[in-house]
C-alpha cells in the first residue's frame, strides 16, 4: 500500500483498521511499514479521501 | 520554558475531551499528571460535527457562551422517499465551537493541577522488568522520555497506545464510518434544527447530518460504513447531496475522519495502562456521538487512576474498577446501539420510509429519539429487552463537576 501524501489529511481513520498495526503517524506523517503490511486493504477502503492505493497500480 | 518533571503518577496522551477529563479528575484526586499533545493546541484540527446534548455536558463543565454556537430543540429526520418527520428532542441540545470547547476542557486540567506539553507526539511506551514504566515521545523535534505509574490512552481514533501495550483496539471494517464535512456559509436552514437524511443511494450505512452554526452556517457532513464504500467515495456522495440542496452555499472547512461503531472492546485496561475515549471505543455505534461518552471515560479512568496512586496498586485487577464503572453506566446502551445498527446495516429504503412514516403517526410534541427506538425495534424481542437495560443510563445521574 502507498499513501499520496499530498491528499493524506492525517485524519487517523485508516490506523483504526489495520489489522497489524502497520500505519504510523508521527509529526504529521502518515507512513505504512510494507515490512509489517499484510495488503488487506482495509485502509483504502475507509480513506475518506482516497489517498491510499495498491503499490503495484 | 515549563519545568517537566523526570517522572509523574499518571501520564495521558492526547488532549480530546477524553484526555483532559481523564487528567483533569487524575489531577483534582491528588496524582501529579502530565498531558502530551501532538499538535500545536488542544482541539485543533476540528474533526468533529460538535453535537452534544445539554444533559451529557452539564455535568462536567459550566455552561458558557464562549463555546456555544447554537442551541438545538428540534430534529428533522428525512426518509428516502423524501417524506419527513421532526422530532421534539428530550432536552436541549448544543452545536459546540470544539476549538473552544476543548480548549477549556484542558484548562480546567491544568487548573487542577496537570501540565500539558503540546506538540508532543506520543512514540512508544517505556517496558521495563517486563512492566510499562513510561512513555516515549518527541518534543519539537527532540527524542524525549518521562516515567510514570499509568499510561492513559486518550489518543482518539487513530490510536495506537493500547496496541503498544497489546490490547486488540483495531475494528472491522463494519465498524468504522468513514466521513467527510464542510463547514458552510449561506445555507438556508433553520438554526435551532439539526437534520438528518437516510438511506442506501445517499449515505449507505450511516447518516447525512446538519447541524446549525448560526441562521445561515452549518456543519454539513456524512458517515459511510467502511465496507460499502465501493461505489463512491464519502466525498463524492456528500457533494452530490450538497450541490442538490445547497446549490448557493460555500465551503469555509473541510473534515475528513473516521467514527469507530463497535461494540465496547473486551479490555480497555491492563497492568499500569487504561484507554478512554475513541482509543477505547467508547462511541456510540447509531448516532457516532463521542464527545460525552469519552468524558465518561475520563472521569471514571481518572478517578481510579488517583486512587490507584493513594493505594500504589498499578494492577490491572485495580484499574479495572475503572472499566466496570464504565460499563455499569454506559456499556449496556453501547452493546444496545450496536446491534441496532447491525439491524439496520441490512436495511433496504423501503424499511426507512416505513420508520419515519409509522413515527410521524406519534403525537409531534411528544415524539423523542427513544420513540424512534421503539418502532425501530418493533417486533424483535431481543432488541426490546436489550433497550430496556440500555435508557437506564439516564436514570443514572452522573455527576461530576
Ligand atoms: C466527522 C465527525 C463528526 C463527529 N461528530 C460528532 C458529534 O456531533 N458529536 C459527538 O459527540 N461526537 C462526534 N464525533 C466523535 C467525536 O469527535 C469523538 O468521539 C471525540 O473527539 C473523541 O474524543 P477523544 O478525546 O477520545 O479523542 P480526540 O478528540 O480525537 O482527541 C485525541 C487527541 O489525541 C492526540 N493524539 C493522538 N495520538 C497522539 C500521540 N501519539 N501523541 C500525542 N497526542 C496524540 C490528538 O492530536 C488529539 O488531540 C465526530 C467524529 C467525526 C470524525
Amino acid at each position: 500500500m502507498i499513501i499520496n501524501n499530498n491528499l493524506c489529511d492525517v485524519c487517523g481513520t485508516c490506523v483504526a483498521v489495520c489489522p497489524v498495526d502497520a500505519i504510523i503517524v508521527k509529526e504529521f506523517v502518515v507512513t505504512i511499514d510494507n515490512d509489517k503490511c499484510i495488503n488487506c486493504g482495509k485502509c483504502l477502503k475507509v480513506c475518506p479521501i482516497r489517498a491510499i492505493s495498491e503499490e503495484n497500480q | 520554558m515549563i519545568k517537566i518533571k523526570d517522572k509523574y503518577d499518571v501520564v495521558v496522551i492526547g488532549a480530546g475531551p477524553s484526555g483532559s477529563v481523564a487528567a483533569r479528575f487524575a489531577a483534582e484526586n491528588g496524582a501529579s499528571v502530565l498531558i502530551l499533545e501532538r499538535d500545536r493546541e488542544p482541539g485543533i484540527p476540528v474533526r468533529c460535527a460538535e453535537g452534544v446534548s445539554h444533559k451529557g455536558i452539564e455535568p462536567f463543565i459550566d455552561i458558557d457562551k464562549r463555546w456555544i454556537a447554537s442551541t438545538i430543540d428540534e430534529a428533522r429526520l428525512h426518509a428516502p422517499n423524501g417524506k419527513h418527520v421532526d422530532m421534539f428532542q428530550n432536552g436541549t441540545g448544543y452545536v459546540l465551537e470544539r476549538r473552544i470547547f476543548d480548549t477549556e476542557l484542558c484548562n480546567l486540567a491544568c487548573k487542577h493541577g496537570a501540565t500539558l506539553i503540546t506538540k508532543a507526539d506520543a512514540t512508544g511506551i517505556i517496558f521495563e522488568d517486563n512492566k510499562i514504566q513510561g512513555v516515549k515521545y518527541t518534543h519539537i523535534g527532540e527524542k524525549k522520555t518521562v516515567k510514570c505509574n499509568i499510561v492513559i490512552g486518550a489518543d482518539g481514533v487513530e490510536s495506537r497506545v493500547g496496541r503498544w501495550a497489546g490490547i486488540k483496539t483495531n475494528v472491522r471494517l463494519e465498524d468504522i464510518d468513514t466521513c467527510v464535512q464542510y463547514t458552510m456559509a449561506n445555507v438556508d436552514i433553520k438554526e435551532n434544527r439539526c437534520e438528518f437524511y437516510f438511506g442506501n443511494e445517499k449515505c449507505p450505512g450511516g447518516y447525512i447530518w446538519i447541524f446549525p452554526k448560526s441562521n445561515s452556517t452549518a456543519n454539513i457532513g456524512l458517515g459511510i460504513a467502511g465496507h460499502l464504500t465501493d461505489k463512491k467515495s464519502p466525498k463524492e456522495y456528500l457533494d452530490e447531496f450538497v450541490q442538490e440542496r445547497f446549490p448557493n452555499a460555500s465551503i469555509s472547512y473541510t473534515v475528513y475522519g473516521g467514527v469507530p461503531t463497535s461494540t465496547v472492546l473486551k479490555e480497555t485496561v491492563k497492568d499500569n495502562i487504561m484507554l478512554v475515549g475513541d482509543a477505547a471505543r467508547q462511541v456510540n455505534p447509531i448516532t457516532g456521538g463521542g464527545i460525552v461518552q469519552g468524558m465518561i471515560g475520563g472521569a471514571f479512568a481518572g478517578k481510579v487512576a488517583a486512587d490507584a496512586v493513594k493505594k500504589n496498586d498499578f494492577s490491572k485487577k485495580n484499574l479495572k474498577t475503572y472499566e466496570k464503572k464504565w460499563n455499569k453506566a454506559l456499556g449496556a446502551n453501547q452493546r444496545f446501539m450496536f446491534e441496532v445498527k447491525e439491524n439496520f446495516m441490512g436495511m433496504d429504503d423501503s424499511k426507512f420510509n416505513n420508520l419515519v412514516e409509522m413515527c410521524s403517526k406519534i403525537p409531534q410534541k411528544n415524539f423523542t429519539l427513544k420513540d424512534l427506538f421503539k418502532e425501530a425495534v418493533k417486533g424483535d424481542p431481543k432488541l426490546i429487552a436489550q433497550m430496556a437495560k440500555s435508557f437506564v443510563v439516564s436514570r443514572l445521574n452522573l455527576r461530576f463537576k
